[in-house]
């Protein structure tokens, strides 16, 4: 194959646009701008990190199965860390939203990584409803029947039905979870190809690019 | 082990119904009033603690 013929390849193409986007050293850098040694920065981080730990535990539930989560010690120990680390999840995500919100983050043509943000929070509470009425327990047998009223009501209560408990388990272990990683994916790239936001002070004497 | 888990009971009983709060149309549950006010006060202490490393790096990088 020639070399014009190579550079014509759509694989090529995408390759070289994709490694100017975002060169191996700003996909990983080795350091990060001086305004970031703030404890409102790690929030991010802290939500990505009790994400981790909400799949690993889910891998191991899903491996297990109900019946050992119900009745086994290890299983109950396995189950209360896939809770705790969601609530950890969504702590440190709403604190990292608050944060983001109040430095207006969309800042310097970032709207695209403050809106993927915004969807993938928005995913993680489906993905968390879906959680709560797939326990198998009185707990989600009463948040199910709950909800039911709630969303036939919206007119979506045929299609999503959450008293139906493999689809609610579908939609929590395989449906929501691509979604909610596919969107963090694409959230941090998107960090990465603009860069964290700088404090205000910062863009405002132009020491560090907005 | 089940006496600790009898004191724990008896410090975080979860097994009785949940306590509410309620100012006319408005009503939360002590639990997600705890966890708010958890995350206000972890916000306002992420702006106002100093990060370590902080004085060191400014200067520094970028």
């Amino acid at each position: 194959m020639s070399t014009t013929e190579i550079d014509r390849q759509w694989t090529t193409k995408f390759r070289r646009r994709l490694t100017a986007a975002l060169p191996s050293d700003k996909l990983l850098p080795d350091t990060q701008p001086s305004y970031v040694a703030s404890w409102i920065y790690v929030f991010g981080v802290a939500t990505l990190s009790s994400m981790m730990v909400v799949i690993g535990t889910g891998c191991i539930l899903a491996i297990m199965g109900p019946l050992w989560w119900h009745e086994s010690s290890v299983g109950h120990f396995v189950n209360s860390l896939h809770l705790w680390s969601v609530e950890v999840f969504f702590f440190a995500m709403v604190v990292h939203l608050w944060g983001k919100f109040f430095m207006a983050a969309w800042r310097g043509k970032r709207q695209l990584v403050w809106m993927t943000g915004v969807v993938t929070f928005l995913a993680s509470v489906a993905t968390a409803f879906t959680g709560y009425v797939s326990q198998t327990n009185f707990d989600s047998q009463w948040i199910s029947t709950q909800a039911k009223d709630g969303i036939n009501a919206t007119g979506g209560g045929a299609f999503f039905n959450v008293l139906n408990t493999g689809q609610m388990f579908m939609w929590h272990i395989v449906l929501m979870p691509i979604a909610a990683v596919v969107l963090t994916g694409l959230h941090i790239l998107l960090v990465r190809y603009r860069g964290v936001v700088p404090p205000f002070e910062d863009t405002n004497t132009g020491k560090v690019g907005a | 082990m089940a006496a600790i888990f009898s004191f724990f009971g008896a410090l975080l009983p979860l097994t009785s119904p949940g306590h509410y709060i309620q100012w006319h149309w408005i009503q939360i549950s002590v639990a997600n009033l705890v966890v708010i006010i958890l995350m206000i006060t972890t916000f306002i202490a992420a702006l106002v603690v100093p990060f370590p490393g902080r004085r060191r790096r400014r200067g520094g990088d970028e």
